[in-house]
């Protein structure tokens, strides 16, 4: 009787237990989709909403969309924010300065930091960690600061200047900032462990063995490198390169301290409208286009891409 | 003029501080399966790597054919590699595996399909074309290196630990399958092991290597029966090693105290060797005056045989004995008395 009682208490301990860790588990599984929720899709939303709304003066500077007066409820939205910005090319050569930004900046990122990557992956252990270090540590510098010393640099009292007229290369300084040039190099600097750290992860995982592999089986290195080693790392040339490319389209910071008036950037208009011209619609309709014509291509080959290795694993 | 197939010769190698090969030179001959045998750390691996053209000797030189290959990067020497893990490369198929080699050559389509489907056929390898490497099982994953390397019909064939990643079921399979391959085909391997009875059971020859010296060089019966010294006598099997006098030209094993007669001996000689299965060893109830007694410490039942520590004058040795009747061994247990006995002409005088 009493050994009864006590596998009965042993099961009902298990099956409170179980309960607790389902609970638990519940709430592991759902805490970063309630912050999504909470962060991203309602912030969303809310631009959304302010998109399709109509100019006001005031403050807020638009109508609300539903409203109740003695007329009784009255739902007040309009597409002619999406028309404007269609319509007038200024914004879409904006656009396509962005994307042609963010399009040479991933290139060059993953030309500059693939190497690098591929060093630091195959390094000692040992100095493998302070090579990880070294590349984290302008991290612990505010990001507005490090562009602001390339501001330094590059005007035309700046160091780079001095240095070339003292080698006696120029003769009188040259006007380096404020540019589209000065733009990419920004980026490129910013954004670069962006690109090494995904490839570093799948280059680290990296078989060398594979190399002596192929070499042994008649292929020369530019060959071993076209067959093996970028076929076996295109996962994090991928994961890299939209780390850089996605954010570079926005880009504001960069190009507004960096940049002159020879290219108006995408992220820079939409600051402009919203703080200048204060047109929060016509601001929140060209960051929705923005959205989708950017996120929604890279969500579909995302979602094709993870078929495709989950298909090869 | 030298006539071997391949020839090392005075290859030196440092890795820093670490000599990992010190001025090793071997010969190996045409169509004969080589091994290089040593624990971890020995260079047999660093030795392997420099054949294949992965690493550069810091001096000497590697003939192959008697052509100086010595600075030709791996890529165009005619020789391939089996790797320990196998390097099947991940992205591709079993059967673009296999082409990958042939894909560097300039051979026609028609060419290449040809030698992969008899490759395929020789390894036994239909049905698998179209597979991943990684969801085939380790024996396979293991065919298809092989295959990937025979493929390109090398001169040499280089293993590297070739059976470690396998089950002890299929090691012993695949060893038989890789000796009737190479009589098959003719291909000179080189087979770089820790595992002394692989070693053992699939060379023709082989190199004992420690500490970037090749030790001592020849077939396993040689190596295993008369061995150079006490290391190697160690590192194949279990021996017993004693020492020997010269009493007023009487030979004597200092340990046993026993006398040898009918051997040739030389004055240099200050060990012996007994391999543990030429001691017979016989219980006895009473203590009548023979020399040869001693106590069992230990006994080991193992199925075909059974070991026994033998312990006489405070040393001990071990006796094999063949499990042939059961009745005679399962007589003999711990602390018993018992008589041993070897044939004078199985022991094996060296100078170490």
């Amino acid at each position: 009787m009493t050994k009864l009682n006590s596998n009965l208490m042993i099961h009902q301990y298990f099956c409170l237990m179980i309960r607790y860790l389902k609970k638990q588990n519940f709430w592991f599984v759902f805490t970063p989709y309630f912050w999504l929720v909470l962060f991203f899709f309602i912030p969303l939303a809310l631009i959304f909403k302010i998109s399709i709304s109509v100019s006001e003066w005031g403050m807020p500077p638009y109508r609300d969309l539903f409203s109740l007066s003695e007329e009784g409820f009255k739902f007040d939205s309009t597409l002619s924010n999406y028309l404007f910005i269609f319509s007038d090319p200024f914004y879409i050569r904006s656009y396509l300065n962005s994307l042609s930004l963010a399009f040479t900046s991933t290139i060059l990122c993953l030309v500059i930091g693939y190497p690098i990557a591929f060093y630091v992956a195959k390094s000692q252990a040992n100095i493998r960690i302070i090579l990880l270090v070294l590349l984290i540590i302008p991290f612990w510098t505010s990001f507005l600061l490090r562009v602001y010393a390339w501001k330094v640099l590059l005007q035309g009292s700046g160091i780079i200047n001095s240095i070339l007229i003292h080698l006696g290369f120029l003769t009188e300084p040259i006007s380096m900032l404020h540019n589209h040039y000065a733009v990419i190099l920004g980026v490129v600097y910013t954004y670069l462990p962006f690109m090494i750290l995904p490839l570093y992860g799948y280059l680290v995982k990296f078989d060398l063995n594979l190399i002596d592999a192929a070499n042994d089986l008649g292929a020369k290195p530019v060959n071993t490198f076209l067959k093996v080693i970028l076929p076996l790392s295109l996962p994090g040339i991928i994961a890299g390169s939209m780390l850089v490319f996605i954010p570079v389209v926005g880009e504001f910071v960069i190009p507004e301290m960096l940049g002159g008036s020879d290219k108006l950037y995408f992220g820079k208009i939409i600051w402009d409208e919203f703080f200048v011209n204060r047109d929060w619609p016509v601001a929140s309709a060209l960051a929705m286009s923005g959205i989708v014509i950017l996120v929604f291509p890279i969500v579909i080959f995302q979602l094709m891409y993870a078929k495709y290795n989950f298909k090869n694993e | 003029m030298s006539n071997s197939f391949l020839e090392i010769i005075d290859v030196t190698k440092r890795f820093g501080d670490i000599l990992a090969l010190d001025k090793v030179n071997l010969k190996i001959e045409k169509s004969e399966i080589f091994s290089l045998l040593g624990s971890s750390g020995c260079g047999k691996s660093t030795l392997l790597r420099i054949i294949a053209g992965f690493e550069k000797p810091d001096q000497g030189k590697i003939l192959l054919e008697g052509n100086d290959i010595t600075n030709h990067p791996p890529y165009i020497r005619p020789l391939n590699i089996m790797f320990q893990n196998y390097a099947l490369f991940p992205h591709l198929n079993v059967t673009n595996n296999i082409k990958f080699g042939l894909k560097e050559e300039s051979f026609s389509k028609q060419e290449i399909n040809n030698r992969v489907n008899e490759i395929l056929n020789l390894l036994e390898l239909n049905g698998l074309e179209e597979r991943k490497v990684n969801e085939i099982s380790g024996g396979q994953q293991q065919r298809v290196a092989l295959a990937r390397c025979l493929v390109k019909k090398p001169k040499l064939l280089l293993l590297d630990e070739p059976l470690a990643a396998l089950d002890k079921q299929l090691r012993i399979q695949t060893q038989f399958e890789l000796v009737n391959l190479q009589n098959k085909l003719g291909i000179t391997f080189i087979i770089v092991t820790h595992d002394q009875e692989e070693a053992i059971s699939l060379s023709d020859r082989m190199a004992i290597m420690q500490n970037g010296e090749i030790l001592q060089v020849g077939n396993p019966v040689e190596i295993y029966e008369k061995p150079k010294n006490t290391y190697i006598a160690n590192f194949l099997g279990t021996a017993n090693i004693f020492h020997i006098l010269n009493k007023d030209n009487q030979i004597i094993i200092e340990e046993l105290n026993y006398e040898i007669k009918n051997i040739n001996y030389n004055k240099n000689f200050n060990k012996c060797l007994i391999r543990p299965e030429k001691i017979n060893i016989k219980k006895i109830e009473n203590q009548s005056g023979n020399s040869n007694i001693g106590i069992v410490k230990e006994v080991a039942y193992l199925g075909s045989y059974t070991k026994y520590l033998i312990e006489v004058n405070g040393i001990q040795f071990y006796s094999f004995m063949q499990n042939s009747l059961v009745s005679d061994n399962l007589q003999i247990k711990w602390d018993d008395k018992i008589e041993f006995k070897f044939n004078d002409s199985s022991i094996f005088l060296f100078n170490d």
